[in-house]
């Protein structure tokens, strides 16, 4: 048997089978941005379980996988040839807007968040866009986004190639429509009335609400082995925070 | 091309320059950064090429900068640049805000020599509201409806940047980070410091060759050993990371700021040049 199933491996494999929901014809390229450990792991779980997926990740020291530069992933989703990729935000509404730059005036003097980075151009030329925001608070999903750093929906005559497909939080797993989130699954400990408190933005419940499945056996195993093995370099405070793994003990192990 | 000294390549930025600066994970010039701030640099215009990390972070909170065109101002898993952070919030530093393609593609019209170049996306977010210097027409060759933004060229007066190494011709190795050369041909010129001077021409190794920026584009050179620290050189040396956590904690504060600035930089003259 294994130990406890930590809330960030239920994450993982979450984001794991949404990745999974919608296969292209061809061999699906997901892009993974900086700060996004969970995403990464997600990735990875499903390229260590023998997927034919395409990675790329883009903090990485060495070993990156473009050579032309920082702007090698914006060309590549300019044309579409990123078929999914990640997205976060200091706030996130109910029409998916997200909002990297800040609250109070622009350009956010009450709290100033990181900035937009690639958010403005990646949601609108990314097919799928997963969001991902641990936190699942009223002071995060919000019913209006103070800025707007990346809109969720678009004028008919806008070039988009998709939207949020969904958004996965601490708590639970929501689906959006293109127009609205639906709640698609809490996870254990939570329950509906717990997600309405707990959210600031109105979204559809149905009637029956199933709880997150916890990983497999196979997962967790792929999880704290194959998976961990890859993260330690990139993510090594996360390692450590879930998995109890630091990069000198790896170093041990091969030595 | 020139080797200067370090603090001979700082004094080449003048007060009010335009300059762009890598973030931290590409080839910052910490060394630099730190000999600016000690030749008490003022009213900088930095860009982040395309985000702002440790180096921008300092030159706000030293006060060397008037406004900061980026994409974002982060430590990355340290977080939030916090004398960006507070300078927004106190007001005292014009922030443009950007999106990372917009600024590649800005920097490839100047580098192309074109007033302006066209970029998908952007459309609908508050960062195009706040921008009135970019705009959005209608796409010229079609008849649909097909509103697309476009960017004015970006040409900074000094790029610069850390490298592996250069040579007698003023030719720097950078690998695969070729967002420094796309920044580099945009700028007027670009100082470069470097872990170390290598004889030869660089270009002249078809295996270098690819990860070279040509010395048309370097106005001078410095060596500063270990120059992108706290950041790291591609394979040579990892980031610092203890170190950029200990000052995410520290520069919360003006007092924690200054101790730092005291500790690291302005009595550091000696060990960024060894």
């Amino acid at each position: 048997m294994s130990s406890a199933i930590a809330p960030q491996e239920r994450l993982i494999a979450s984001v794991a089978r949404l990745i999974m929901e919608k296969q292209p014809t061809g061999r699906l390229h997901v892009a993974v941005g900086m700060a996004s450990p969970v995403p990464a792991a997600a990735c990875w779980l499903l390229k260590k379980s023998g997927v034919p997926i395409r990675i790329s990740l883009l903090q990485r020291q060495t070993g990156g996988p473009f050579s032309e530069g920082g702007r090698e992933l914006f060309d590549l989703a300019g044309q579409g040839r990123i078929d999914l990729f990640f997205l976060g935000g200091g706030e996130i509404d109910g029409e998916a807007n997200i909002n990297m730059v800040g609250t109070g005036a622009w350009p956010g003097t009450e709290v100033r968040f990181p900035g937009s980075f690639g958010s403005a151009f990646m949601y609108l030329v990314t097919p799928r866009t997963i969001l991902f925001r641990e936190e699942h608070s009223r002071r995060v999903l919000v019913d209006r986004v103070a800025h707007i750093s990346a809109p969720g929906r678009s004028r008919p005559e806008v070039v988009r190639r998709g939207s949020a497909q969904a958004l996965v939080t601490g708590r639970c797993i929501f689906r959006f429509d293109g127009d609205r989130f639906h709640l698609a699954s809490v996870h254990p400990g939570e329950t509906t009335q717990s997600i309405v408190e707990n959210t600031g933005f109105a979204f559809e419940i149905p009637d029956f609400v199933p709880v997150t499945p916890d990983p497999t056996e196979a997962e967790l195993a792929l999880l704290r082995g194959a998976v961990c093995d890859e993260m330690l370099t990139t993510y090594p405070d996360f390692c450590q925070r879930v998995w109890g793994r630091s990069p000198a003990e790896r170093e041990k192990t091969q030595a | 091309m020139t080797v200067l000294a370090l603090d001979a390549l700082a004094a080449l930025v003048p007060d009010g320059a335009l300059l762009a600066l890598p973030p931290d994970d590409s080839l910052t010039p910490s060394a630099l950064v730190r000999a600016l701030i000690r030749r008490n640099v003022r009213q900088l215009r930095l860009v982040g090429v395309p985000t702002a990390g440790l180096g921008v972070d300092l030159l706000v909170g030293a006060g060397c900068v008037a406004s900061v065109e980026t994409s974002a101002a982060s430590l990355g898993e340290a977080g939030t640049a916090p004398r960006f952070a507070a300078a927004v919030k106190a007001g005292t530093l014009r922030v443009i805000d950007a999106t990372c393609p917009a600024i590649h593609t800005a920097l490839q019209a100047a580098e192309k020599g074109v007033p302006f170049m066209p970029l998908r996306g952007v459309l609908g977010s508050d960062v195009l509201a706040h921008r009135p210097d970019w705009h959005v027409m209608a796409n010229p060759f079609t008849v649909d409806d097909d509103p697309i933004l476009v960017l004015p060229a970006l040409q900074p007066d000094i790029a610069a940047f850390h490298a592996v190494c250069a040579d007698e011709e003023g030719n720097v190795w950078v690998g695969r980070r070729r967002e420094l050369a796309t920044m580099a041909h945009a700028s007027r010129f670009s100082l470069v410091t470097v872990e170390r001077m290598v004889s030869g021409n660089l270009l002249a190794d078809e295996r270098m060759a690819p990860g070279v920026i040509s010395g048309v584009y370097v106005e001078a050179v410095a060596v500063a050993r270990r120059g992108a620290w706290p950041g790291g050189v591609l394979d040579e040396y990892p980031a610092d990371r203890a170190h950029i956590m200990a000052y995410a904690r520290e520069a919360r504060t003006e007092a924690g700021f200054a101790a730092y600035l005291a500790r690291h930089v302005l009595n550091a003259s000696a060990q960024d040049a060894a």
